[in-house]
């Protein structure tokens, strides 16, 4: 049972490769092959701390399997990835979480018959390392209970929180899901399509969520929605056909022939970009 | 489904609610013995000990998300141990219920790892093989349990040091009260709990909860052993109370009326499994006697309409009973159901 | 080894009846979980309903047996059609209401039956001309099971043969490989309900039947085929016909054979097996929904 805060970056062999800060994480020839098919083939990106970091690629590019692997749901073929210049290809989801590497759910997955506060306690209490103590009601826990409901009410969910989750909208429950990954105190927080049908009033105060988030928690985002990602980001990976194309900054995405070519098979970057190319 | 109206206003009348409820079901069950004759007192502690082991059920099938047919066999190991304790080695109660706890812990330790491979109906299948390994070996294992004989010669219990030996119906009943109390609200206790929380995050979501860090088998392990703890517990009552046991009391249908009683009550409330206990035994060990032994008959309809007409068992929400039972107007505006 | 095989081979072939017997109930209740995901605790009851309708109308004439197949097979649809009816209205309840109701199914006919025919096991001898024995290889044989063997390996053949090459039997495998598929072909999973049930029921009940000879009908009957049907359908995969074959001939071995070899040890040796299937491949079951 090791508790976690921000998994300090020490005992870096390798994981930062000398150059600047230690990344807050990094994939290195990271594959994944289905039988014949190379859903992710030989990715390598690094994610600088307190980066706001997108992950995007046109369907099929391989995002949701990249994520399965940097999260630790889904074994790697090949590649390695580094938390804090610590090497955690070897651990399951559960002790990547435990060092601060906490993912979030393309589709939303919450306890629907638990409220929306228990749900975030179940990520508060294990925190706390009080995950299995068989008395005194959980409720009644006043500090864990407080550090809940700060996270609700940065989620914006202050007014919800004994209602179970089942009964919440979808809007709602998208920022529940934030909010349950967010109170496993994460040093890296992985975000999967977080704006996932939501309405576009919904994701615009979604974008100012993320937009408030601490500074110095890292974000690896993987995204449809563009405008959401211009809106956050300060570096793009783009992903096709499960190769990595390119990182850089938004401007630069933006300006890739590359990208163009490649992601949209369209001539005309504006059909991607319109809304940022006013 | 209740509204949130209905949930909030709920909530805030509960206390003193449930604390006339309580009362007045303690002061019930503690008048049994002095309203009713023998055969109704000791119906009454059958199903009291069938209700500790339908919340052991029901902890595992209703909290914890994992259905299981195999509790009977570690109710047996409690009843064999408290059994053979008595015989050989102290009439106590007190002894005789925490060995045969630990019986139930040491057995629930070395199977469980084997039970949580599976989840939902591998599960439900790994704990029926369990259960019926271990129906076989207690028939098969004469030297320690009498075979399918049985075993009987066991002592009246003793419930101080240097007491006599409780006898009449009445004191068993309430030796057997007392302890299903204490169960009650020990498990009360932990379904409030953290570990109560992780359990039915574990029912509703594992890879969720694996996400935020937990290492989901070991809570579903820990579920199992509670759970083996505390039908051994009941078993060790049973065996105090019927002072014979015999393979048939670990056998499939012991396994199989607790997972229904369970049902019956509503799955994941403990009154529920409780109430749904008493509805079981007193189904078939009273109406059935009256019905010169039309039981399992009974049994059937009880299951078949439960689940037709309350598919949330009995204690599960207002709403499938007012359905049942229209009034002309809604009394409480607070829980209007939406359908 | 030859002296081996001499002194076994009437438990052996005994397995072999006993697996196929299995089979023909296994078959139908493996599919109904498979493709309509309902855990049928009532399947046992159709055995015995088909079992009990052979000794009331089988009285040694061919004719008598032929009376018991069709009044079985009517039987098998009325069961299947009435359980399918049962169960409708639970969809999207989850396996513990329909195992709760299939349970209570099975007691009240249990009872029902149990009022007309007695509490005792019921013998039942098969048509007068098939009542004896034969010598096979110096062995006294009862004809009536190596008839039976034969029956019922040809139903196991056309059982086989219907799923894996007909489209009907496409359909049935598609709809084990991705029930949500199927629904949204627009396939309507009404019908295909009440047809799997009543398939399943008319096996079960014919099994049944021509089974009675070799397991008599009785109390307790129904409860022990459902439990040696859910070994078999574990051991052999879900929804699957060859599974189920494969699995009900290895538990007809481990009844018989098992037996004869280690009377100790074959109790155990038959859960040990579904243990031990169930612990290495858990997802086997798993996969296809929680309870």
């Amino acid at each position: 049972m090791t508790q976690q805060d921000a998994a300090p970056g020490s005992g870096t062999h390798d994981g930062g490769q000398g150059d600047g800060p230690v990344p807050a994480l990094r994939v290195e020839g990271l594959s994944r092959h289905f039988g014949s098919l190379k859903a992710v083939e030989d990715v390598s990106f690094k994610v600088r701390p307190g980066s706001r970091h997108a992950v995007i690629g046109p369907n099929g590019a391989g995002k949701s399997t990249l994520f399965a692997l940097t999260a630790g749901a889904l074994r790697a073929t090949a590649g390695r990835v580094w938390l804090h210049g610590d090497d955690v290809t070897s651990l399951t989801e559960h002790a990547r979480a435990r060092r601060g590497l906490v993912r979030t759910f393309q589709h939303s997955s919450l306890f629907l018959r638990a409220t929306a506060r228990e749900n975030v306690l179940l990520a508060v209490q294990r925190r706390h390392g009080v995950q299995a103590q068989p008395w005194r009601a959980v409720t009644r826990r006043s500090a864990l209970v407080r550090e809940a409901d700060e996270v609700l009410d940065r989620l914006l969910l202050s007014h919800r929180s004994g209602q179970l989750a089942g009964a919440l909208s979808h809007g709602e429950r998208r920022q529940l899901e934030v909010a349950v990954a967010l109170a496993a105190a994460p040093s890296v927080l992985l975000l999967d399509e977080p704006a996932a049908g939501m309405s576009p009033a919904d994701t615009h105060a979604f974008q100012e969520i993320v937009l408030g988030l601490p500074p110095e928690l890292t974000v690896l985002l993987v995204e449809h929605d563009l405008d959401l990602v211009f809106g956050v980001a300060d570096h793009v990976t783009v992903l096709h056909l499960g190769r990595h194309l390119l990182t850089g900054l938004p401007a630069e995405v933006r300006a890739s022939d590359e990208v163009q070519h490649a992601y949209l098979g369209a001539e005309d970057t504006s059909a991607l970009f319109f809304e940022e190319q006013e | 489904m209740s509204t949130d109206a209905g949930l909030r206003s709920r909530g805030r009348r509960l206390p003193l609610r449930t604390a006339v409820l309580v009362a007045v079901v303690t002061v019930l069950l503690l008048l049994v013995p002095w309203v009713f004759g023998a055969f109704t007192v000791m119906t009454f502690t059958r199903a009291l000990v069938f209700a500790v082991l339908a919340m052991s059920v029901n902890l595992l099938t209703g909290v914890a998300g994992m259905p299981t047919l195999g509790q009977a066999a570690y109710f047996g190991v409690g009843a064999y141990t408290g059994a053979l304790v008595g015989i050989h080695w102290s009439e106590l109660g007190v002894v005789q219920l925490a060995l045969a706890t630990l019986a139930g812990v040491v057995a629930a330790v070395l199977t469980g790892p084997l039970a949580i491979r599976g989840r939902g109906v591998a599960f439900l299948m790994i704990t029926l093989a369990i259960g019926e390994i271990g129906y076989t070996a207690a028939g098969r294992l004469d030297s320690v349990t009498g075979g399918t004989d049985g075993m009987s010669g066991i002592p009246p219990v003793v419930v101080t040091p240097g007491g006599s030996g409780l006898v009449n119906e009445g004191l068993i009943y309430y030796y057997v009260l007392v302890v299903a109390a204490v169960s009650y609200a020990a498990v009360a206790v932990l379904l409030r709990s953290p570990f109560g929380l992780t359990l039915r995050g574990l029912r509703d979501n594992e890879s969720r909860l694996r996400s935020v860090g937990y290492r989901t088998d070991s809570y579903a392990l820990a579920a199992y052993v509670y759970a083996g703890g505390l039908a051994a517990l009941a078993g060790s009552l049973w065996a105090s109370s019927q002072r014979f046991v015999a393979p048939g009391d670990l056998g499939f249908e012991i396994s199989a009326l607790a997972l229904l009683a369970v049902i019956v009550g509503g799955v994941g409330s403990m009154w529920g499994a409780c109430l749904g206990a008493l509805l079981v035994v007193f189904t078939r060990d009273y109406l059935g006697q009256q019905l010169s032994g039309h039981a399992p008959l009974l049994l059937g309809i009880l299951f078949v309409l439960t689940v037709y007409l309350l598919p949330q068992g009995v204690a599960g929400g207002r709403a499938q009973w007012r359905r049942l039972f229209p009034k002309d107007h809604g009394g409480d505006p607070g829980t209007v159901t939406p359908t | 080894m030859t002296g081996w095989l001499d002194a076994h081979l009437v438990s052996m072939v005994d397995g072999v009846a006993y697996g196929l017997l299995l089979f023909t109930l296994a078959v139908g209740l493996s599919l109904v979980f498979g493709m309509m995901d309902v855990l049928n605790l009532a399947h046992g009851t159709l055995y015995l309903a088909g079992a009990y309708t052979a000794y009331a109308l089988s009285d040694g004439s061919w004719l008598g047996l032929l009376v018991a197949l069709l009044v079985g097979l009517l039987v098998g649809l009325a069961g299947g059609g009435l359980l399918a009816a049962a169960v409708a209205p639970l969809q999207g309840r989850g396996h513990l209401d329909q195992a709760a109701l299939t349970l209570g199914i099975a007691l009240i006919a249990a009872e029902v039956m149990a009022m007309f025919f007695g509490a005792e096991v019921l013998p039942t001898a098969p048509p007068g001309s098939l009542a004896r024995s034969v010598s096979v290889l110096d062995h006294s044989y009862p004809l009536y099971r190596l008839v039976f063997i034969a029956v019922a390996g040809v139903l196991a053949v056309l059982v086989y043969l219907a799923f894996e090459r007909s489209s009907v039997g496409a359909l049935v495998r598609a709809t084990v490989a991705d029930r949500d598929m199927v629904r949204a072909m627009g396939v309507d999973t009404r019908k295909v309900l009440f047809g799997v049930f009543a398939f399943g029921a008319v096996l079960a009940t014919v099994g049944g039947v021509l089974g009675a000879p070799i397991i008599a009908p009785g109390p307790g009957i129904d409860d022990r085929v459902l439990v040696l049907s859910l070994v078999v359908i574990v051991i052999g995969g879900l929804g699957s016909v060859r599974g189920a074959l494969l699995g009900a001939l290895l538990i007809g071995q481990v009844q018989t054979l098992g037996v004869a070899l280690t009377p100790a040890f074959a109790p155990f040796l038959l859960f040990g097996a579904m243990l031990l299937v169930l612990v290495l491949r858990p997802q086997g079951l798993s996969s296809l929904g929680r309870a």
